[in-house]
């Protein structure tokens, strides 16, 4: 028997010609109105680029509600209800913004940016420079560049105890957001996790805003910080406790009542401080989401807090359109000066004039991944393991240990049963995306902000690896939780409607088998596609 | 030829070769997969889910085998059975008509009205003018599935291997003896090959032409949402579905070719250029959805023949390797794909199915500009800028 080869039409489906321009431009943008980014901004504007300067803040009380950007723990006060207020309070907390305006900077706040993407492999759509999804409340839309300078800055690292779900436990970032860019924070006693720098930092900011600090709680057997402030802590009344970790938080009326300690090594006396708000600051977290959707290379440095993007001078990523400065390019360092330089080098690249750029001295801070890691231990040894690892999934600590399904499949079987993470790490190293796939932790709608990396601690933990070795859940678009009729595109390109198909469009695809050499294959390839 | 004892190296741990050496295991067969990632983690992890394949000669044996998956393989793959699918533009009120040419007799359906798909999709609207519901087909988790053929495979003594890449075959009398890797050598009595894009390159390497290319298409995710009465709901353009979780997971509209896809590395795989367009639609098809926030989106590789077609086929030269490639519908198809695969390893026929139309002869008369003459090309390449840093 030979065979008819019967193909289809030339396809007209594909992406050819159905990507629209941005709906805007600048020649630099900037995301991340911090110090970093408001310094990057105002240096591109003086040498008479034009640019745009981004920031999400201040974000709707619906995403505080979500813990979007920061841990908020629903800490926030009714303040954050009326945008006006908020805007002014930015603005105010914020001179550099003011300064940025009158240079001419196009600044948009309550704005995110919520994907990037530059021409690459298996992406050819921008002919030039590269492409921001923007987004506020109502609608999303395209902003391309020539060259853009992430300045994310840092998110929060949560650390979860039995209780922690509930309001009141939050992280540092955003208790400084509440308390300074905002005027909205509901507390009013605090105990602090961490004796580190961000710890202190953390408790004097509350101090200076006339809050009642109670203590602060170390799992390690010394306090890490610097010796002579949390000196001068105690001598505020403050408690530096250490070799000890929260067993629970307990619950009052409007949350968080009470934090009950346990000792690190498990046993021993435990106490229980009253309080209406934990706040963790054993660490921060580099923002580095649109790093990774736009394909940077990047690399864990324990030294500048995790995963960063892998940096030339001044701010080079391995994307030649791309520039990163401040807390997202790993932590600590000088923002202003790393976010001049990037501007400078921004500018170089596009042949404009610009100073030199001054150059930025090398960073390195304390080991964060094994700091957290000693941490994780405590917890995971003092908790144990029905502590939720995931909180918008329902996963436990032990479910992710034991790489059981999500409880909803209501699945019981020996053969899984007899599944965990070292039988896992058998086949190969346990990696955090397959973990996800099958556990579901780090899959919820806070897009794993408050577990991505306690998830990868206890796995280091269960897989007895080190947390470096353990590849991190990818970040994909868009990476702040839009809704669908803000995402959708409202005026996508009308080839785009056109030559829509839901998959391929191969008409010779859906012939039925038996119907394949009749004709009825014609009848069926005249009809096109099945539906 | 191959027998219990002998052993059968499979080349690609996505859900045809995992379902391959599941049934091979089953049968007493030695089994070693080599994947050169995680299992899974490609095409066969990020697609739709869809099992509802009523264009292939194996359709009667993927609706006989879905709900007896879990059972089967002793994990979770989340099958839901049925399929709903209904349009929300008057222009396709009467799309059925579509459909009444292709499902085989003996798979029951009914067509339904916008009233009657509002009262089964809590999430329509008003503009939803006609809808199909079959009583058959359905949908799985992508990522459960795949793991649970892997971990069914071993617990039948299947050997996993990953991050193990395949570059090349070792061939003596016409035969391949052994499997050349990122490892070393690894000698076998048989070869699958189910590599999925890569299958072309690595049949080439036994002087097998099998034509393919790869393109990428994306998918978003939303937020968890109350559970519809079923989960399989989609038209308007788009395929997939609402998971157990609630989440609504949709796909569709156009891809983007690639030039070619390594042999042993991971393919970049970005999302971005269609997602505004998914949520659009998804917002259309799913009206009182439109508030769900959208979490995550993803892209994947997916392989293709040049009439769309999979080839499932023992090889006459050399006579023991099987290739198999599935054409971008590969997941619903895996259970039986993989019943075929083993059939064709050991009995060297398939036992439930003609397959001969998929024969590689097909492609005897093929071009070779064929991905000239059907636009199988990537946009324009760009040139270019000066290197970044690292
Ligand atoms: C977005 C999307 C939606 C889809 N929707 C559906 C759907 O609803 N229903 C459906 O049925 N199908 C769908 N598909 C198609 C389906 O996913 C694929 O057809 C199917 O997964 C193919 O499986 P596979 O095992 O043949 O190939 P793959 O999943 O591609 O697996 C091949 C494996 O081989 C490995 N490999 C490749 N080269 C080598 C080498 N040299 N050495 C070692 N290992 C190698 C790869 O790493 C990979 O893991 C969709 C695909 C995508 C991307």
């Amino acid at each position: 028997m030979t065979l008819r080869l019967t193909l289809p039409a030339p396809d007209r489906h594909s992406i050819i010609g159905k990507t629209r321009s941005p709906d805007e431009r600048a020649e630099i943008v900037v995301v991340g109105a911090g110090p970093a980014g408001c310094t990057a901004a105002i240096e591109a504007a003086k040498a008479g680029a034009s640019v745009v300067l981004v920031d999400e803040n201040p974000v709707s009380p619906g995403l505080i509600g979500t813990d979007v950007p920061f841990h908020f723990g629903g800490r926030a006060t009714n303040a954050v209800q009326s945008p006006e207020r908020l805007v002014e309070r930015v603005l105010e907390s914020n001179p550099a913004l003011a300064k940025a305006f009158e240079l001419g900077v196009d600044v948009r706040l309550s704005t995110s940016a919520w994907g990037a993407w530059v021409a690459g492999p298996g992406l050819k759509l921008h002919p030039e420079g590269g492409i921001v999804g923007l987004a506020d409340e109502t609608r999303s839309w395209l902003l391309g560049f020539d060259r853009l300078i992430l300045a994310t800055g840092a998110r929060d690292l949560n650390l979860s105890f039995a209780g922690s779900d509930q309001p009141g436990v939050m992280g540092a970032q955003a208790l400084h957001a509440l308390l300074t860019r905002y005027e909205a924070f509901a507390g009013r006693r605090l105990v602090i996790l961490g004796t580190g720098d961000l710890a202190v930092r953390t408790a004097e900011l509350a101090l200076d805003h006339g809050l009642d600090v109670v203590a602060l709680v170390e799992a390690r057997d010394a306090p890490q910080g610097d010796a002579a402030r949390l000196a001068a802590l105690k001598t505020r009344g403050i408690e530096i406790l250490t070799g000890r970790v929260p067993l629970a938080a307990e619950a009052g009326p409007d949350g968080v009542a009470a934090l009950v300690l346990a000792p690190a090594s498990g046993d021993g006396e435990r106490r229980t401080i009253p309080c209406d708000t934990v706040c963790l600051a054993v660490g921060a977290v580099p923002v580095i989401e649109l790093f990774d959707v736009l394909g940077a290379k990047r690399a864990m440095n324990s030294a500048r807090g995790g995963h960063v993007p892998v940096l030339g001078a001044n701010g080079a990523t391995s994307l030649p359109h791309v520039f990163a400065a401040g807390d997202c390019a790993g932590l600590g360092g000088e923002a202003e000066a790393a976010g001049r330089s990037a501007a400078r080098a921004a500018l170089a690249s596009l042949g404009r004039e610009a100073d030199a750029p001054e150059g930025v001295a090398p960073v390195t801070g304390p080991d964060a991944l094994a700091y957290q890691l000693d941490w994780a231990r405590a917890l995971l040894a003092t908790g144990g393991e029905e502590v939720l690892a995931c909180l918008c999934e329902d996963v436990t600590r032990g479910e992710l240990l034991a790489v059981q399904p999500p409880r909803y499949l209501g699945w019981r079987s020996n053969a899984i049963a007899r599944r965990s993470l070292q039988t896992l790490a058998e086949d190969g190293p346990v990696d955090q995306d397959q973990i996800k796939r099958l556990t579901r932790a780090c899959m919820g709608a806070c897009q794993a902000r408050r577990c991505r990396e306690q998830v990868a601690l206890t796995m280091a933990l269960g897989a007895n690896v080190l947390p470096e070795t353990i590849p991190l859940a990818g970040y994909r678009a868009p990476v702040r939780p839009l809704p669908l009729a803000v995402l959708a595109d409202a005026e996508e390109p009308e080839a785009m409607a056109r030559d829509w198909n839901v998959w391929f469009g191969i008409t010779t695809q859906w012939v039925g088998y038996d119907d394949i050499g009749t004709e009825r294959e014609d009848e069926q390839l005249r009809a096109g596609m099945p539906y | 030829m191959a027998q219990a004892g002998t052993s059968v190296v499979v080349v690609g741990g996505g859900v045809t070769g995992l379902s391959a050496a599941w049934w091979l295991a089953r049968s007493g067969v030695d089994v070693t997969v080599l994947e050169k990632g995680i299992v899974g983690f490609e095409a066969s992890g990020r697609n739709g889910g869809g099992c509802t394949h009523y264009q292939s000669p194996l359709f009667h044996e993927e609706q006989r085998l879905w709900p007896q998956m879990d059972e089967l393989l002793g994990y979770p793959t989340e099958h839901q059975q049925k399929r709903l699918i209904f349009q929300v533009d008057e222009a396709k009120a009467d799309f059925h008509k579509g459909l009444a040419m292709r499902i085989p007799q003996g798979y029951a359906w009914e067509v339904l009205d916008g009233k009657q798909v509002r009262e089964m999709v809590p999430l329509a609207g008003d503009n939803a003018v006609s809808g199909v519901l079959c009583h058959f087909g359905g949908h799985a988790n992508p990522q459960r599935t795949s793991q649970a053929y892997a971990w069914a495979g071993q617990d039948l003594g299947v050997k996993i291997r990953q991050h193990v890449s395949v570059r090349g075959f070792e061939t003596a009398g016409g035969r391949v003896t052994g499997v050349e890797t990122s490892e070393g050598l690894v000698g076998c009595d048989a070869v699958v090959i189910a590599a999925g894009p890569q299958t072309g390159k690595l049949a080439a390497m036994l002087g097998v032409d099998l034509p393919m290319a790869a393109a990428r298409a994306e998918m978003i995710v939303t937020e968890p949402l109350p559970l519809m009465p079923m989960g399989g709901v989609d038209g308007h353009g788009l395929y997939g579905r609402q998971t157990l979780r609630g989440n609504l997971a949709y796909g569709g509209g156009p891809h983007e070719w690639y030039d070619d896809v390594a042999l042993e590395s991971a393919p970049a795989r970005p999302s971005g250029s269609v997602l505004r367009s998914l949520a659009k639609r998804v917002a259309e098809l799913l009206p009182r959805a439109a508030h769900a926030r959208v979490i995550r989106s993803w892209a994947g590789v997916i392989e293709n023949t040049p009439d769309g077609r999979p080839v499932i086929e023992r090889l006459s030269s050399p006579g023991n390797v099987t290739i198999a490639t599935m054409s971008s519908v590969g997941f619903g198809l895996s259970p039986a794909s993989g019943h075929a695969i083993r059939d064709l390893v050991i009995d060297g026929a398939c036992s439930f199915a003609d397959i001969s139309k998929l024969s590689l002869a097909r492609f005897a008369t093929l071009s070779p500009n064929w991905r000239r003459d059907l636009n199988w090309l990537p946009p324009e390449p760009i040139a270019p800028l000066a290197q970044g840093a690292a």
